[in-house]
């Protein structure tokens, strides 16, 4: 099981204008994937956010590693712990080996420059995503899906115990959505957990052991994918009829005709 | 990132050579063996006059100038995430010209007049940072806006205190507002703000090249972003007010010469920082001397070279990019 990678102590999320939501106590350990699922607006984002230390939480603590995440510098934070935004929004331009490299931005001291080993680690990343041969492309020619590969290749090289991935399969065609996954528990596997918010139930289930799942009134309930998967809960979740049948011995769900009231 | 030896070194040879070109240029011509010689300690009494009292200290103080403008506006373009963004916009010229201009008004010295601007340059910081935080959100673009804001106020200042000024003011008002250099005499502290902003500013470019992708994606790359955009701010807000206070309100070389680096060199703020110290001095020297020599014996304000020569080549650059 491994010492927990991170732990919500009763934590609340902020959202503005919205009463603050049922605590949070979900913990999270190595070698677990773990999947946020919501409808739009039900606080996925903001609770990644939150989880990083980029946004002050209503009440409760988050720990990592252990320790109080309020206590530790933002360089700490960033050696154990990526964030992938949803969106990406370019500033100056820049290649892509540039953007993949700054994930090594927390080891290095002000006045040092990338090593060797840095350039090496961040071409790795890109040749996991598929980027090889586009290093010294400007990052403003790349399509979405490409785009979205950088951003995931840049936490890569940042090598931290905890990937945080905000909608990680926006933009990604099928087969890159199955390999960013795939990659994703590669990491896991040798000791790392994730979370990821999605929009995709199916690949929750299929790929990751753990869910979270928030309401859009501010309740959430949180277990092993298993135990999460049952058809009136998800209903309840989406405010949407489904349907479900099985693949592969596993559930599968869709949407289908009406909708469901929030009770 | 090997290419910053290089790079430096040639914007050093190039610095040296502008500004011997400064000292040999003028209503008097003086040929490079006589500057060389007066350089090293010998020459003729006339052309020891001319070059050490005239035109060293004002080509010293053109190059400062430039180079701290050139530093301020790569470093507001970052911290605004905005490659248009330069002091002036913000309006930090706006206040040292106010300040400058009631201290005229009220028939103050030089010395009085430089105090007056730099303080009105650090009064619009405080203002517009003020006013941009506000209730605590304080994004590039509310930043930008209260910026534009504050310098059309000040603009509206500026107006005001020319039409109510006595006739005999206004050459010498109208003069430092259009940047002059032919009132600077002692560009000794400006160097030094200079030195120290870039040897200060360049352990800090990484984080800034990490902050230019935006505050949050910096955030959780283990920057400290409202402590780096305080610091940024500060130190280019300290530059604008020095060149404002040698030299008037220069404008554009702020904005063109980081613009004009990170085309040719990209966007590592370790390079560009140090460069645009280089060639803002180079382009604000050549400038001044244009500016001492195009109808000598008469001279124009050197801001008036700036913005002819900066108007065209932004507009040309601007349209390129898209």
């Amino acid at each position: 099981m491994g010492s927990p990678l991170l732990e919500l102590g009763d934590l609340v999320i902020r959202i503005p204008g919205r009463p603050p939501g049922s605590p949070l106590g979900v913990t999270v350990r190595p070698g677990e994937c773990w999947a946020i699922l919501g409808p739009n607006g039900a606080g996925k984002t903001t609770l990644l956010h939150t989880l990083a230390g980029l946004r002050p939480a209503h009440s409760g603590m988050v720990r990592l590693n252990g320790t109080d995440m309020r206590t530790l510098s933002r360089r700490q934070v960033a050696r154990q712990l990526a964030l992938v935004f949803q969106d990406h929004h370019d500033g100056f331009p820049a290649t892509v080996l540039e953007t993949a490299l700054i994930g090594r931005h927390p080891y290095l001291r002000p006045w040092d420059m990338e090593s060797a080993e840095d350039v090496a680690v961040a071409r790795a990343a890109l040749e996991q995503v598929d980027l090889a041969g586009l290093e010294a492309r400007p990052v403003a020619t790349l399509s979405g899906g490409e785009r979205q590969r950088l951003a995931i290749a840049t936490a890569l090289s940042q090598d931290p115990r905890l990937f945080l991935l905000d909608e990680p399969l926006s933009h990604l065609d099928l087969h890159h959505q199955v390999a960013v996954l795939d990659i994703v528990k590669e990491r896991v596997n040798s000791g790392c957990a994730a979370m990821m918010s999605l929009h995709d139930v199916n690949l929750a289930a299929r790929h990751c052991d753990h869910l979270l799942l928030l309401y859009p009134d501010g309740n959430a309930c949180w277990g092993p994918t298993k135990e999460m998967l049952l058809l009136p809960v998800l209903e309840r979740l989406y405010g949407q009829k489904l349907v479900t049948g099985e693949v592969d011995g596993a559930p599968v769900f869709m949407a289908a005709d009406g909708t469901v009231d929030g009770s | 990132m090997n290419r910053l030896v290089p790079v430096l070194g040639l914007l050093a040879a190039a610095s040296l050579a502008a500004m011997g070109l400064a000292l040999t240029l003028g209503s008097v011509p003086l040929p490079p063996t006589e500057v060389w010689a007066v350089v090293t300690g010998g020459g003729e009494s006339l052309s020891r006059t001319l070059v050490l009292e005239l035109r060293l200290p004002r080509t010293l103080a053109a190059f400062a100038t430039g180079g701290l403008l050139a530093v301020a506006g790569a470093l507001m373009q970052v911290l605004l995430r905005n490659p248009l963004a330069d002091p002036y916009v913000l309006g930090l010229s706006g206040g040292a010209a106010v300040g400058a201009l009631l201290a005229m008004l009220a028939g103050l010295g030089v010395a009085l007049v430089s105090g007056a601007a730099f303080a009105g340059a650090l009064l619009s910081t405080f203002l517009v940072f003020g006013l941009a935080h506000g209730t605590g959100s304080w994004t590039p673009v509310r930043l930008l806006l209260t910026g534009v804001v504050v310098a059309a106020g000040w603009g509206a200042l500026i107006s005001f205190i020319l039409a109510v000024s006595p006739g005999a003011e206004l050459p010498g008002m109208l003069y430092w507002l259009m940047g002059d250099l032919s009132h600077a005499r002692h560009p000794g502290p400006a160097w030094l703000v200079l030195l120290l902003a870039v040897v200060l500013a360049w352990p800090l470019g990484r984080s800034l090249n990490v902050l230019a992708r935006g505050a949050l994606q910096a955030a959780s790359l283990g920057v400290s972003v409202r402590p780096l955009e305080w610091t940024v701010y500060l130190v280019a807000a300290l530059l604008t007010a020095t060149a404002v206070t040698l030299a008037g309100t220069v404008g554009f070389v702020g904005l063109i010469v980081p613009h004009m680096l990170r085309l040719v060199l990209g966007n590592d703020q370790r390079i560009i920082l140090p460069a645009s110290a280089l060639a803002g001095g180079i382009l604000l020297t050549l400038a001044d001397t244009l500016a001492r020599t195009v109808i000598a014996p008469q001279q124009l304000p050197v801001g008036v070279i700036t913005a002819m020569l900066g108007v065209p080549v932004f507009l040309y650059l601007l349209h390129r990019s898209r």
